[in-house]
């Protein structure tokens, strides 16, 4: 563990809804969370459960279709409702994204050069003398061979992995206090992977950069983060450190993504995956229930009936907490 | 029966015994894809030959070729873009049955078509719904229910979860594990996904840039790499287990991954080979057996011994 100090981010009830054709889409609830400096933290969860939406509303990147409520407080500034001047400034300076497909986010048709110190200029008002000293500077930082020659390469000429730690140089030029990144490594080979994920923690322990990472890759989770939120149906489930969540995961849905993942010796052991059955609903108001309760092997009519909160309640929101009305007993659950 | 050997890409080798399960893997660009394609003659290799039960068909006309188009299915990454939209899942499904002429009446296909639903867990109504009426797991047992319907005796499975859920994936593992078991077809698995080889896999073959690296049993591979390749692809997929993942050493290759297209002369792997020699940059190295498998590496022994690079550069991982 790396992290020290104040959270940088505090995110607080964050709600998020869009307005469709088919209603109103409820896609992030009462969604609460901090990070510090240096810190690694992990948002898992499948597919539509609003790992992203969360990410992006950090900084204001939603489109106009979403209302968000909330706070999300950057040290001492409010970013819910925000003036857009306001987000751009921090999106540039403070709070930096890199997402999945390095291709999409670079301009083809400019180096990767010109394309960071127009960051940099833009932001921090360098010469553009200084500004490609710097760009130099941050490509050797992020691992990339021969920086100074490499610095005049168009995006294309550089290989997927080499790539993604363009886009890091690029989202580190102003020294941002958060690194947002969504699944920076799913469209990368497990070798170019677990380097990116070495430049990651790196940067957690060597610039004190704090870091959501959004994956839905366990071995990613285990690999690097400090501590792990888990959404499920746009609502937080269960968090804590890593380890803890890991050793003695207390939501059923924690159980079943862990039970999810193959190993050697589960097959050896004769046993079988564990499934999941059923469907991540697509909810258009929360409903006063435990959104899990469908799918859920433990759900009574109590489940049914409300909605769980995270427990225990008013402690620090780093320790390990769940929201279900009947856990996994954490004795019975360790010896997995 | 047998299938192989199957010459695909560069002088791939591969043999697939009756009712076992051998995984492909690799990286992008390694090749894996091609081969399978050639195996199920979507392809047709420039050179080299694929041989089903004893009878090479690499050759056949589309003709010849029929009778043993039903012994070889394949089911792809996408299911979203494999199956087409336009048709119901009773007439994709039943595509193969109409295609092989392999139902005599419109009825058997039908109940063909249900069995395999059912088969691959789904309901028998389910004929009647589209694609898009489905989840990308439930599309999923749709491309295998088609892949089955025939009753192949190998099945072609190119990273059917890649594209799925964890918890889906579960699912369609299992379900691939329970068929495979209980109708015992031989299966090609390639995917890129280490942790579902192992699970999965009874036979592994590791290829880089084209070429096939390494090849033998699950435990063989798994327990005892022999590759430096195969041995830095292991230690650098991450397990979902913090305290032996944070506990464990990984390889950290230097250098960019070569074009296939123009691959380095010697042993392909030499460029970013931590334990690279001299002959490894000039004289390419034959896939030879040992006591431990196949291996394609000048500094591997015929009793298996041979460098661990795991050992050569120890990188603790968590300590960038
Ligand atoms: N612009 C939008 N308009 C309407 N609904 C949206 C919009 N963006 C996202 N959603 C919905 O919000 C929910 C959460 O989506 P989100 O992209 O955050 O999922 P995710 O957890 O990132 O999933 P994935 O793992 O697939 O990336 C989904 O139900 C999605 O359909
Ligand atoms: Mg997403």
């Amino acid at each position: 563990m790396t992290a020290q100090g104040e959270p940088v981010l505090t995110v607080r009830d964050l709600r998020v809804t869009f307005r469709t054709d088919d209603g109103p889409v409820s896609a992030v609830d009462s969604v609460s969370f901090d990070v510090r400096p240096g810190e690694v933290l992990a948002v898992v969860g499948e597919s539509g459960c609003g790992k992203s939406v969360t990410a992006m509303s950090i900084a204001g990147l939603l489109p106009p279709s979403a209302t968000v409520t909330g706070s999300v407080r950057l040290r001492d500034q409010e970013l819910v409702g925000a003036p857009e001047p306001t987000l751009r400034r921090v999106r540039g300076a403070e709070v930096a994204y890199v997402f999945q497909e390095p291709m999409t986010s670079l301009n083809p048709v400019f180096t990767v050069g010109s394309q960071i110190t127009e960051t940099l200029r833009i932001h921090q008002k360098l010469s553009r003398k200084q500004a490609l000293a710097r760009a130099v500077e941050l490509l050797a930082l992020v691992g990339i061979p021969s920086p100074a020659s490499r610095v005049g390469a168009y995006p294309h000429q550089f290989s997927g992995g080499m790539r993604q730690r363009v886009m890091i140089a690029m989202a580190l030029a102003c020294d941002p206090a958060v690194l947002v990144a969504d699944e920076p490594t799913t469209a990368l080979d497990v070798t170019v992977q677990a380097a990116v994920l070495d430049l990651l923690r790196d940067l957690g322990t060597r610039l004190g950069t704090a870091i959501v990472l959004i994956t839905h890759d366990l071995g990613v989770v285990a690999d690097i983060a400090d501590r792990v939120l888990v959404m499920y149906a746009g609502r937080v489930v269960e968090t804590g450190p890593t380890q803890e969540l890991f050793d003695a995961p207390r939501h059923h849905y924690t159980l079943g993504l862990l039970g999810a993942v193959p190993t050697a010796g589960r097959r050896a052991a004769g046993g079988r995956l564990q499934e999941i059955p059923g469907l991540v609903p697509v909810l258009h108001e929360q409903p006063d229930a435990c959104t899990f309760a469908e799918r859920c092997p433990a759900a009574d009519e109590q489940c049914r009936a409300g909605a769980p909160a995270l427990e225990p309640r008013d402690t620090d929101p780093t320790t390990h907490r769940a929201a279900c009305w009947h856990p996994a007993d954490a004795l019975l659950t360790k010896g997995r | 029966m047998h299938f192989g050997p199957v010459r695909a890409v560069d002088g791939v080798s591969l043999r697939i015994e009756r009712g076992r399960v051998l995984a492909l893997v690799g990286e992008s660009g390694s090749g894996k894809s091609t081969v399978g394609r050639c195996v199920v003659r979507l392809l047709a290799p420039t050179s080299g030959t694929v041989r089903l039960a004893g009878t090479d068909v690499t050759h056949l006309s589309r003709r010849a070729l029929r009778p043993h188009r039903r012994e070889v299915s394949i089911v792809f990454q996408d299911p979203a873009s494999s199956l087409d939209p336009r048709l119901s899942v009773g007439d994709i499904v039943g595509e193969p049955l109409r295609l092989l002429g392999l139902a005599s009446s419109r009825r058997e296909r039908e109940t063909r078509v249900g069995d395999a639903l059912e088969q691959v867990g789904l309901r028998r109504q389910v004929a009647q719904r589209y694609p898009h009426e489905m989840s990308g797991g439930q599309r999923q047992r749709v491309s295998i229910a088609r892949a089955l319907v025939s009753s192949p005796r190998l099945l072609v499975a190119d990273e059917p979860t890649s594209a799925l859920d964890v918890s889906v994936q579960a699912s369609v593992l299992n379900l691939l594990a329970d068929l495979q078991r209980d109708l015992g077809f031989a299966c090609l698995f390639i995917t890129h996904d280490l942790s579902a080889v192992e699970y999965l896999a009874d036979e592994v073959a590791v290829m880089y840039l084209g070429t096939l690296v390494e090849q033998g049993s699950r435990e063989a591979v798994f327990d005892s790499p022999s590759h430096p390749y195969t041995q830095a692809l292991l230690s650098a997929a991450p397990l979902a287990n913090p305290r032996e993942q944070r506990a464990r050493r990984r390889v950290l290759l230097s250098g960019e991954i070569p074009s296939p297209t123009a691959p380095p002369p010697g042993c392909r792997f030499h460029t970013r080979c931590p334990v690279a020699v001299e002959r490894c940059r000039t004289e390419v190295p034959l896939l030879r057996t040992t006591a431990l498998g196949q291996v394609a590496c000048h500094l591997v022994a015929d009793d298996g011994s041979g460098p661990d690079v795991r050992q050569q550069q120890p990188v603790p991982v968590g300590e960038g």
